[in-house]
């Protein structure tokens, strides 16, 4: 064991990959921790076991980078310690408790990586909660990992590039698409233009998809609004009204989701400073442009830092990785880091662009119905959250978790919590910045009582 | 901006204590400030375990724990809700001869109190509360004592002293209190100036500043009780469980939840802010699913912790300044606060329009602490991984 | 009506399990929520109301898919491979 303890990656997704990538190269010995089986994260997800379908088939255009980094990354065994199906579910005092088959171990860390990812935003609409909706990562997880077709009439629903991807990727798969609920206006599209010079080839490639979905007789619906799904004991139907006129169509999968938003619960717990993103709609951990946070020997890359995609993720888990090395006074390559910062600065501003035509619908917040249910894991309805808001006075996020149960439940708000911000700042007749965020608890997820406390604190080995 | 106002009472901190009072003097009339640097109720009246019992308390609390036991099943009226009061009952357990030989000792101390305690033997354990695990000889039962949901009791307060024509005001930190001429100064976060006949200085693990402007400092800690909260979970306990000479607490909600609690956070960086360390939680829970085989299967979902404030000798200061006419404190609860909060607002909004109230608060005098004698025979109660009497 | 329908691996060696006591059959490569899905219409019952419930994130964010087994254990059901001799239950509504 070195000296010093060694750095933990938290992810083992694109930007962790690229970080550990460069840690390694400078001679570190990184602890990575993650919580799936194997490397990829969500959009490089590899399979539980093989299966007839090749790379291409899982990853389309983006299959070249998905093999690069499990090759890259399987290139580093022996020479980082690789924890897979780990959770780390507290931090505190320079010390990472983590769990690994139902026992805890305590790592002191020198340098923290968090690499942590997104998952799906929603708004809550009728009928989110039953058997069928899943949210878009989720539908593209059930085929890329599982080799399976939500239902056998799907419907995509939403807002963000996933949605034309994921519709495009089970049309391909050979499943049934019934049609994609687009809630942003047409018109928005035309804000890609403005992506060209930027990314052509993502430009081209978004246009040739929706293409290939209207060519396979896929009904492409844009400024979709009021989205009802309707069904007994799982979806049977979906409603929604589009220009004034009320639309029905019966399918048994909805994949649903209106963006991405980061996951940040563990660079809060390591108490790093948060800044309100106006473009995300979210507090966010701050950081420099080389991922570095407000605290000393804490970093950040990818999605879980603001959303951004896999292409920045990769870039900015490097960058954020030579920073680390910097700070150990380790000289990595200056000019390295000024390509991977310009890069993402590039990316950052076709990021602007693809907000501008996959627009978050905020608006829906006012109108969601009291019987909606706005946080599944307590069963809160958005009458009781509003009723809450006035019964009580409050009008900051924590208060009306402590009132409500709002973000009380196994997931900790990730799934209402920005829903909940908007409800309460649309209630209080504020800007959703001035609402507050949710403050993260341990654990970070569910671990069992019976968790075993390893005997001794111990660095990996 | 700046701003002036003038009120009968200003109180700094709206805990339990401070909200409860608030209410208690709008309600008999007078104008009413009630500030808190964060949010009302956010601190430990709205973290705590949410345990409302009387027994284990010392016995010269019980009077006031007493009053506050007629105040719980009125919160309705009250505050508009009933902060999931339950009366599910209190069971203290022992785990070995020595630890029911001290319960047998507190219901004899107590016999006169009024808290109907019943000893129960391993065999009537086993019989009743057969949902509790091995290890356990015997346990003192108080079918009056409850649990409750400290996160709406502690808002409700607040929001109900709002409703009542309080002048609340969250964010607002008091910066510092003067007596002028015959009444107090008070200067505030955003340039407000405060003007009141009577200061409550109900500021928690924070009052001990104030106190000391006034020349009375008192040897006031800080100590941040640790809980754990589970799944929802079948019904698998029906009364809130203590136990005898420290370890852990639960109880389960209505919604099926498990909370437990038991050894103590750390302070992070801002201490203000606390955590419970990785072990300590996994203490708790181990605890927990030790004692309780139905919930072996159990996940934690989270874990909390509040800021407390602590006297040596477990007993908070209540009652008048024994340097400034006017001013009154109430802190110092030491995790002890939940239960009796109700009754020292009362008692609190007494002493401002009485000068006095019928509940014997002697003990709790800050003067205890002036002649540098401060008394650590706590009784029963001693001891410092002690259940937090909530 | 299943939730799930199988593209591929339908040809997987198979592993065999229990839904609420019926002997069922999954894939090697599947997930608990896989496994149950291809068969069923929901994994568990909610806490409060009792409705149906069958996961919503699959990537282990959401925490909607935890399932019971009859010995009382519990699995999330998205991020736990399916092994042979599970017995789930999906019409428990609570862990016990």
């Amino acid at each position: 064991m070195s000296e010093r303890p060694q750095p933990v990656i938290v992810g083992a997704g694109p930007a962790g990959i690229r970080a550990a990538e460069a840690l390694v190269a400078a001679g570190l010995r990184p602890l990575v921790v993650d919580e799936a089986p194997s490397c990829g994260g969500q959009i490089y997800r590899q399979r539980l076991a093989p299966d007839e379908r090749s790379t291409r088939d899982l990853y389309g255009s983006e299959a070249q980078k998905a093999e690069a980094l499990h090759r890259d990354f399987a290139a580093l065994d022996g020479k980082l310690d690789y924890w897979p199906q780990a959770l780390l579910w507290n931090l505190r005092d320079g010390r990472a408790d983590i769990m690994v088959a139902g026992t805890s171990r305590q790592v002191a860390y020198d340098g923290l990586l968090l690499a942590t990812g997104a998952t799906d935003r929603i708004l809550p609409i009728p009928g989110w909660t039953l058997p069928g909706v899943f949210t878009l990562g989720g539908a593209q997880i059930a085929l890329k990992s599982q080799g399976c077709a939500i239902g056998s009439r799907s419907v995509f629903l939403g807002s963000g590039p996933l949605l034309y991807l994921v519709a495009w990727q089970y049309m391909k798969a050979g499943a049934k698409v019934a049609a994609v609920l687009d809630t942003a206006p047409f018109a928005a599209k035309f804000n890609l233009l403005r992506g060209l010079p930027l990314f052509p080839g993502i430009v081209l490639r978004g246009m040739r998809m929706t293409a290939e979905l209207k060519l396979a007789g896929v009904g492409l619906h844009y400024g979709v609004a009021d989205p009802r799904i309707e069904g007994k004991n799982a979806v049977e139907t979906i409603a929604w009204r589009q220009g004034g006129l009320e639309h029905r169509l019966a399918c048994d999968g909805i994949g649903y989701g209106l963006a991405l938003r980061s996951e940040t619960q563990l660079a809060d717990l390591a108490g790093c400073r948060f800044a309100f993103n106006q473009r995300d709609r979210a507090a966010l951990p701050e950081r420099d442009a080389a991922g570095r946070t407000s605290v000393p020997g804490v970093y950040l890359a990818g999605d879980g830092a603001g959303i951004a995609g896999a292409d920045a993720a990769e870039r900015a888990g490097e960058r954020a990785a030579l920073a680390l090395l910097q700070d150990r006074s380790l000289s990595p390559d200056a000019a390295r880091a000024a390509v991977l910062e310009a890069e993402l600065a590039r990316i950052g501003r076709f990021r602007e662009v693809l907000e501008a035509a996959f627009p978050f619908p905020a608006h829906w917040a006012k109108d969601i119905a009291d019987s909606t249910i706005l946080c599944r894991c307590e069963e809160v309805t958005a009458g009781e959250v509003r009723a809450a808001i006035g019964q009580f006075g409050v009008h900051e996020l924590n208060r009306l978790k402590a009132v409500s149960r709002i973000g009380m439940g196994r997931c900790q708000g990730r799934v209402c919590g920005s829903a909940a911000a908007e409800l309460l700042a649309h209630e209080t007749s504020r800007g959703i910045e001035a609402v507050g965020r949710l403050r993260s608890q341990a654990p970070i997820k569910p671990v069992p009582l019976t968790l075993a406390l390893a005997a001794q604190q111990e660095a990996a080995e | 901006m700046s701003r002036r106002l003038t009120v009968d009472v200003a109180i700094i901190g709206g805990g339990l204590v401070g909200s409860s009072a608030a209410l208690a003097l709008r309600d008999m009339g007078f104008s009413v400030a009630l500030l808190d640097k964060g949010f009302c109720g956010a601190q430990a009246s709205g973290v705590n375990y949410g345990g409302v019992r009387r027994q284990g308390r010392p016995i010269e609390q019980l009077p006031l724990s007493q009053r506050a036991h007629a105040v719980w099943p009125r919160l309705k009226a009250l505050i508009g809700i009933d902060g999931e009061f339950l009366r599910s009952g209190h069971l203290k357990l022992a785990r070995n001869e020595a630890d029911m030989a001290s319960l047998e000792a507190y219901a004899e101390a107590v016999a006169e109190q009024g808290l109907d305690l019943e000893l129960i033997g391993h065999n009537g354990l086993r019989e009743r509360f057969g949902w509790i695990g091995d290890g356990v000889v015997g346990a003192s039962f108080c079918a009056g004592d409850g649990h409750a949901n400290p996160r709406l009791v502690s808002t409700g307060f607040a929001a109900a002293a709002r409703r009542a024509g309080v002048d609340v005001m969250e964010n607002t930190a008091v910066a510092g209190v003067t007596r002028d001429g015959d009444s107090f100064a008070l200067e505030a976060a955003g340039n407000l100036t405060l003007r009141a006949r009577f200061v409550i200085n109900s500021a928690g693990a924070w009052a001990g500043p104030f106190a000391e402007s006034f020349g009375e400092p008192v040897p006031l800690s800080r100590i941040y009780p640790s809980m754990v909260v589970t799944e929802p979970m079948e019904p698998v306990m029906t009364v809130n469980i203590g136990m005898e000479g420290g370890g852990i607490y639960a109880r389960q909600v209505e919604r099926g939840n498990v909370v437990v609690g038991g050894e103590r956070a750390l302070p992070l960086a801002d201490p203000d802010f606390s955590r419970p360390r990785g072990d300590g939680a996994i203490a708790i829970m181990n605890n927990a699913a030790a004692l309780f085989p139905g919930l072996r299967h159990a996940q934690a979902i989270r874990f909390w912790s509040g800021t407390e404030g602590a006297m040596p000798d477990r007993n908070p200061v209540i009652g008048p300044s024994g340097t400034t006419p006017g001013l009154i404190h109430a802190f110092g609860f030491t995790g002890a606060g939940f239960q009796i909060a109700p009754g020292v607002g009362e008692v609190l909004a007494e002493l401002v329009r009485d000068g006095a109230t019928e509940t014997p608060i002697a003990a709790f005098s800050i003067g205890r602490f002036q002649a540098n004698s401060a008394r650590t025979d706590a009784g029963s109660g001693a001891g410092q991984n002690q259940e937090p009497q909530h | 009506m299943p939730l799930l329908h199988r593209i591929t691996r339908a040809d997987h060696p198979a592993i065999s399990f229990t839904l609420d006591g019926v002997a069922c059959e999954g894939r090697t490569g599947d997930t608990v929520l896989t496994a149950i899905l291809t068969q069923a219409e929901h994994l568990r019952l909610s806490e409060f109301s009792a409705s149906p419930r069958a996961g919503f994130c699959q990537m282990g964010a959401c925490q909607d898919c935890w399932v019971v087994l009859e010995s009382g254990e519990r699995l999330r059901a998205c991020s736990t491979a399916l092994t042979a001799g599970m017995r789930i239950l999906t019409r428990r509504a609570r862990a016990a």
